[in-house]
């Protein structure tokens, strides 16, 4: 179990609580966090759940791999060093406290 | 009279990705409103899309396939009848008619019925045990045992959910038989280089592919034993998955006298031929080139879901379809950008790895399509170039090294 914290464009700080191994676009969605669909179901399809990490979580979030890569490189006109798709982040113990900024834009 | 009994009422019919994302769209604009969602299933609504994939497959759990959890719509004071289905709308009346004889009232309307799969007839078979559709969670959930004790699979029809589940069952001692009555494999859908594509790859992991045969008949005794097919040929089977496209629910609407056009004919802002009614997802028909056309896909679920929202709240804003679907078969993602219905041109850019490539579509000398196979950077620039209304030169999209981001003006 982890907690995370969001806080959505112009709204109150929302924190979730994720199951370990679910992603952070599935923790999103069933709470409900504005802006986020989830609608490719974590099938890293639609870059949708695009989102900015935390400088201090990156060691805790890791990298993206070479397909998250390739897709965020095309989501915005300079893509902040941090960005990531939440889709394929899962929660794992180390996760606990993150604070995620966002949603930074659907394309 | 309580306050609360003024408050306007807006009930939604059809409990899919298109009715959630209508619900919390509308939730959004208007805190205040009565909603409620009357689903046929008894489960909370659904990702349908992981059903021929992960879900089939058995790596996602059911609750992992649901848009919302249930006290989400309890949170946001939504009404759910779940297993309940509309039978009739009395228009003048603004009233529905469910199955359990209720009659619940409104002020407006949301249809979001979704599309059926089509079955084959019982004529030919299509009522023996043993043959399946896959469209329901209830469907997967059948599904899935079935196979397990199937040494034989047949799948009518090379389409995406066909292949999708052929990609599943495959191996394992199987034999996997997919039929495709058009000359090739997703003939409706993509053009010859990504049917090529999908044929090899199939084929490479022990599925029989037979392309331009039919399905004559399904025989058996109580249970399915046998295919027969246009070549004279037999097949002994096991079990059968019908995956022969899907029709938009209707009857509900023409019963009421809404126009229904290849679906229930919408404008861009998602009202139907009742100022009261809008409609959004498969079930719809929207305007485009001239004429309508029918989008199945979660992209248009949700946009249109979200369309209708707006234009209940008197907030209209047109909607311009942005098209994209995808597909997972193996360790092979397929993302399509853009519609390549009425294409004329096609083009084959070599991908930057082993066994990836990306088709694109022309119309009159525009780019209208893009089928990117574990290509997603090109998939996403391909949107880009669409949106844009970008078409890049020959030489460029046939030259891999050539950047085709450089084409965007960001």
């Amino acid at each position: 179990m982890a907690n995370v914290t969001w806080t959505p464009e112009g709204r109150a700080e929302m924190v979730a609580e994720m199951r370990d191994g679910r992603t952070l676009v599935a923790a999103a969605v069933s709470h409900a966090v504005p802006g986020i669909c989830g609608a490719c179901g974590s099938a890293l399809a639609c870059a949708t759940c695009h989102v900015a990490v935390a400088e201090a979580w990156l060691a805790a979030t890791g990298r993206p791999g070479p397909d998250e890569d390739a897709m965020l490189d095309m989501v915005e006109a300079g893509r902040p060093p941090n960005s990531r798709l939440r889709c394929q982040i899962r929660a794992h113990a180390a996760l606990g406290g993150l604070l995620l900024h966002g949603p930074v834009s659907a394309p | 009279m309580t306050p609360g009994t003024m408050l306007s009422r807006t009930v939604v019919v059809g409990a899919g990705q298109a009715a959630v994302a209508l619900i919390a769209k509308l939730r959004a604009l208007d805190p205040d409103r009565r909603i409620t969602l009357i689903g046929d299933e008894p489960v909370v609504p659904y990702q349908r899309p992981p059903l021929s994939k992960d879900y089939l497959k058995g790596e996602l759990p059911a609750d992992g396939l649901s848009l919302r959890p249930r006290d989400w719509f309890e949170g946001q004071g939504i009404e759910l009848r779940l297993g309940r289905s509309a039978i009739a709308i009395d228009r003048a009346a603004k009233t529905l008619c469910l199955d359990d004889g209720a009659v619940v009232g409104y002020d407006h309307l949301a249809l979001c019925l979704g599309s059926e799969p089509r079955r084959l007839p019982a004529a030919v078979g299509g009522s023996l045990a043993g043959v399946y559709v896959l469209r329901r969670r209830a469907d997967a959930d059948a599904l899935r045992p079935a196979l397990a004790g199937a040494s034989r699979v047949l799948i009518v029809g090379g389409g995406y959910v066909g292949l999708e589940v052929a990609a599943v069952v495959s191996g394992a001692g199987r034999t996997v038989t997919v039929l495709e009555a058009a000359p090739r494999i997703l003939h409706r859908v993509a053009a010859e280089p990504t049917s090529d594509y999908f044929r090899e790859l199939h084929r490479r992991n022990g599925v029989r592919l037979l392309e331009g045969i039919g399905l004559v008949a399904l025989s058996g005794q109580d249970r399915v034993a046998r295919a027969i097919l246009s070549d004279g040929s037999e097949l002994p089977v096991d079990l059968v998955l019908v995956g022969i496209g899907t029709a938009p629910v209707v009857e509900l609407a023409a019963r009421a006298g809404l126009a229904v056009e290849n679906g229930i004919a919408v404008d861009d802002r998602c009202r139907t031929s009742d100022p009261s009614i809008v409609a959004a997802g498969d079930c719809t028909s929207v305007p485009h080139a001239g004429g309508r056309i029918r989008l199945e896909s979660v992209q248009n679920a949700i946009a249109q879901g979200e369309t209708a929202a707006s234009t209940l709240c008197g907030r209209e804003s047109p909607y311009r379809p942005k098209p994209w679907f995808w597909s997972n078969q193996y360790d092979v993602r397929l993302q399509i950008a853009g519609l390549s219905t009425g294409y004329d041109a096609t083009l084959v850019r070599p991908g930057k790895r082993p066994g990836s490539q990306s088709v694109w579509y022309f119309r009159r000398s525009s780019l209208i399509a893009v089928d990117a196979i574990n290509e997603p950077a090109t998939y996403m620039v391909g949107r880009k170039l669409i949106e844009a209304d970008i078409t890049p030169a020959e030489a460029h999209l046939t030259d891999p090294g050539f950047l085709l981001n450089s084409l965007i003006r960001w």
